[in-house]
């Protein structure tokens, strides 16, 4: 699939619920599905700045696509994570690089976030680009 | 009996739904709610008297100057302070605290020997590198600014422990005492465990070795008669919008001889006798401590704050405040992994937690959605959260408008998000 064809998948998803503890419902049942970063990564390095509860990421480039990990020690911090890593796992450096992120808005995840975690989101998808940008150089 | 709903009608932000679910407010150790008497004296004052104070030749400003001082003196004798300049106006605790640490460090930098009988048997040692004594259960406010000053003076800082239930050692206090700190700082009550510290005790022991005492008062303003006299403390500090009064206020009591001995804080208008450009003579007590203009209208709200809880049978507001406390405790030692962080046999109102295998983050984020506000993290007490080996705690703390309605909707809420999370 492409990643408009996930976030828009992720969209109906969403549109499902009218109440928000269903939607956080489902955001800690994908922290549970979230694929788990490699213990060698789980240190200082990988960790993303700016989210008030621990987050790791990593990512590696097969056969010129990016496929993240992750790990959180809170579960719904790893549900916005793996969210992420569902849109852009799996897709070409120029794809993720170029993707339209108006979904998050569409989903109404920003504005339901505390400011903390808001930042923490924005500081996610930063990293995930740096990671394509970074593999795209390489590539 | 104290007749709640009558309070919860003083303080109109109770009354609103989030996310479609009335607003439980269980965040009062971080700020209480305003009741409308305390919201409508600073209106009145903008509305009527708004001046800036004293030196002031004009009707408006006489009367606000009067004002702001009977608020002095109202804050004083609620302290039990003997004078009311010994009671200086700031934004709040922390404000008060890096008052206290600029000050006094820099008088104990200069070398003075602070020895006298007259200055509540304290015998600060005529040394120029201090030595802070605080306890493991500090606020950050009541922390950092000691450390960072006594890094400034290449000083040090003392820490004395505290039991796995959030009790202080008074064995190991006293011990450090030995080490001969010139100041103890020390939370009255603590913002994360609930721990009443028995400070007249600790007030009493650092005397005898010497040391000059800080109480923390953030979190025992609101919940406990505070009589700076008995407790013999040199320092009180407080903050006015952890007891119904507005933000940007709060105050410090000290002792008239540490007072007068302290150089000033900041500089400028108000805190000055006389100024030439070779020399500046500074005001008496309190307006030495007060630079610029201060927030009157606060000033007066807070005054507004006192007579609020005054107002009440301060013995039945206790038991009220227990009874929350004990609820939520027994409510909530029902669900599967909990675990209380701070258990101290006195203990104010307030209640922290964690669940096993939750993070405190997510608990917070699912009972806020159930309209239930909490505190989660650190609580800006990091260090406490390092002694007990957890990220941070879910925070319920209490004020007199709270109901055991609200406690069962916490613990229903917190039962929920466990299922939830779990």
């Amino acid at each position: 699939m492409t990643i408009k064809e996930i976030q828009d998948s992720i969209v109906e998803d969403f549109s499902m619920f009218d109440d928000w503890m269903d939607r956080y419902a489902m955001l800690i049942e994908m922290g549970k599905e979230c694929p788990i970063i490699d213990e060698q990564y789980r240190n200082d390095q990988y960790l993303i700045n700016g989210c008030q509860s621990r987050v790791w990421l990593h990512a590696e480039l097969r056969d010129g696509k990016v496929y993240f990990t992750a790990d959180s020690d809170a579960v719904i911090t790893k549900g916005i994570i793996n969210l992420l890593i569902k849109v852009f796992s799996g897709q070409t450096p120029e794809d993720i690089l170029s993707a339209d992120l108006s979904f998050l808005d569409e989903i109404g995840l920003k504005e339901h976030l505390s400011p903390t975690r808001s930042n923490g989101l924005v500081s996610m998808v930063k990293q995930m680009m740096l990671y394509a940008e970074a593999f795209k150089s390489i590539s | 009996m104290m007749d709640v709903n009558e309070i919860r009608r003083q303080f109109p932000v109770l009354d609103q739904q989030v996310y479609g679910k009335p607003l439980v407010y269980l965040d009062n150790a971080a700020t209480t709610q305003k009741p409308l008497c305390v919201i409508e004296r600073e209106r009145d004052y903008y509305l009527h008297e708004n001046c800036n104070i004293h030196r002031g030749v004009h009707y408006l400003s006489q009367m606000a100057t009067e004002a702001y001082e009977n608020a002095r003196r109202t804050v004083a004798r609620f302290v039990n302070a003997k004078e009311a300049h010994e009671i200086v106006f700031t934004r709040g605790t922390t404000e008060s605290l890096n008052l206290l640490a600029t000050s006094l460090g820099r008088l104990l930098a200069s070398g003075m020997s602070l020895r006298g009988a007259e200055l509540s048997g304290a015998t600060w040692q005529s040394t120029r590198r201090p030595k802070v004594l605080v306890t493991a259960m500090e606020h950050h406010s009541n922390l950092v600014p000691w450390q960072q000053m006594v890094q400034l003076y290449g000083g040090e800082l003392l820490v004395a422990p505290m039991d796995d239930n959030g009790v202080l050692d008074l064995q190991a206090y006293e011990n450090l005492l030995k080490q001969s700190p010139q100041i103890v700082a020390m939370a009255h009550v603590s913002n994360t465990l609930a721990t009443i510290n028995p400070v007249k005790e600790m007030i009493r022991l650092a005397h005898q070795y010497g040391a000059i005492t800080v109480v923390d008062g953030a979190q025992s303003m609101a919940h406990l008669s505070i009589d700076v006299q008995d407790l013999d403390c040199d320092f009180f500090v407080f903050s006015g919008h952890k007891m119904y009064a507005p933000m940007g206020i709060g105050g410090l009591y000290g002792k008239t001889a540490w007072l007068e001995k302290m150089p000033p804080y900041q500089f400028g208008g108000e805190m000055v006798e006389t100024v030439s450009f070779e020399k500046t003579t500074f005001n008496k007590l309190p307006f030495k401590f007060e630079a610029g203009t201060p927030n009157v209208g606060a000033a007066l709200g807070l005054e507004t704050a006192i007579k609020f809880i005054e107002s009440f049978d301060r013995k039945a507001v206790a038991e009220h405040e227990e009874a929350l406390v004990a609820a939520t405790i027994a409510g909530l030692s029902k669900i599967e992994g909990m675990r209380f962080i701070g258990q101290a046999p006195e203990r104010s109102g307030l209640v922290s937690f964690i669940i096993d295998g939750i993070h405190p983050y997510d608990l917070g984020t699912i009972i806020d959605k159930m309209g239930v506000a909490v505190r989660t993290g650190h609580h800006c007490a990091e260090p406490v959260m390092t002694r007990f080996g957890i990220p941070g705690t879910v925070r319920a703390s209490f004020a007199v408008y709270n109901t055991l309605e609200e406690v069962d909707i916490l613990v229903h809420a917190v039962n929920k998000a466990a299922n939830m999370l779990r």
